[in-house]
């Protein structure tokens, strides 16, 4: 099915959308965190959405955990077409969450070449998982890193108030 | 009926009544304790029933003119059925089926991405479906 190549080529289009705006040409840093802000912010209002339609017919989750390992399996299968690789926690609030082969990185060529890009690509699937988290209750802080194309890896922050 | 949003603060997203001539403010009142006993469900559930994690949340209390029903989805959204207690023809798999439909339509409202969480609901085709269900209830 040609499903998963089409938000592939959306999402590419979004990022150099995005990247295009002329206010943005004037200051390079500028550029860079205005235009991962807005792919952040895009991602966290469809991460509402999704988490609302897929979990309706879920029982109440238990605890974070529970919640972490739903974001892990159902959430990111239903989007990425697998699951997250390995989910690491040091029990206080703090998650890893690695894929090894993220969909969004696979068609860029593997070694140093393409690696100070690689953030813009990630900055959507950050706010995926912060939207997906608000809305099931959890504050929280998501940042992202790349040090092999195309592992990347997600670290979530709960906030706790 | 009602839906009250989100897990920070209480906003009323949507209220609706059968018969508009009756006092919405009554409505507005039962609803607003009725959140207490809500509360009080969810926050029961985690300690005692590991097992029964289930979204409807049945009866929540009885008065002598209606009997309130809630309902609690996993982005802690809460629905409120108020129904007059002289309509005893309603059983409880068709409150759940209510709230399946309620549930699901309100899924799609979320999906628009013109909609704000926490805006008050204004979807046309959302309360389309809420009132056919009272009509079809009454």
């Amino acid at each position: 099915m040609a499903d998963d190549v089409l938000f592939e080529f959306l999402h590419m289009e979004i990022m150099s959308y995005v990247y295009k705006e002329p206010r943005m040409r004037d200051d390079p840093d500028t550029e860079r965190v205005t235009g991962l802000s807005i792919l952040e912010g895009m991602g966290f209002r469809v991460g509402q959405g999704l988490t609302d339609r897929f979990t309706k017919d879920y029982p109440t989750f238990k605890d974070e955990l529970d919640i972490m390992k739903f974001l892990c399996k159902d959430f990111w299968s239903s989007i990425f077409r697998k699951q997250i690789d390995n989910l690491r926690t040091n029990h206080q609030g703090t998650y890893v969450l690695q894929d090894n082969t993220f969909a969004l990185l696979t068609q860029i060529s593997s070694g140093k070449q393409h690696l100070e890009e690689a953030p813009k690509y990630l900055a959507f699937p950050c706010g995926l998982l912060r939207g997906a988290l608000s809305s099931l209750g959890l504050e929280s802080l998501v940042s992202a890193e790349v040090a092999l194309m195309p592992s990347s890896k997600f670290q979530v922050v709960i906030q706790k108030t | 009926m009602a839906l009250v949003g989100s897990w920070l603060y209480n906003i009323c997203l949507a209220v609706v009544c059968v018969v508009p001539t009756q006092n919405e403010l009554k409505f507005h009142y039962t609803v607003h304790t009725s959140l207490d006993v809500v509360e009080e469900k969810v926050s029961a559930v985690g300690k005692a029933l590991p097992d029964q994690r289930e979204l409807y949340l049945g009866l929540l209390y009885p008065t002598e003119d209606y009997k309130v029903y809630g309902y609690v989805t996993n982005s802690k959204v809460k629905f409120v059925i108020v129904v007059d207690s002289s309509n005893t023809s309603l059983r409880d798999n068709e409150i759940r089926s209510m709230f399946r439909k309620l549930h699901s339509s309100f899924t799609d409202v979320m999906c628009n991405p013109f909609y704000n969480p926490g805006d008050t609901i204004q979807s046309k085709s959302f309360d389309s479906i809420v009132s056919a269900m009272m009509v079809q209830s009454s």
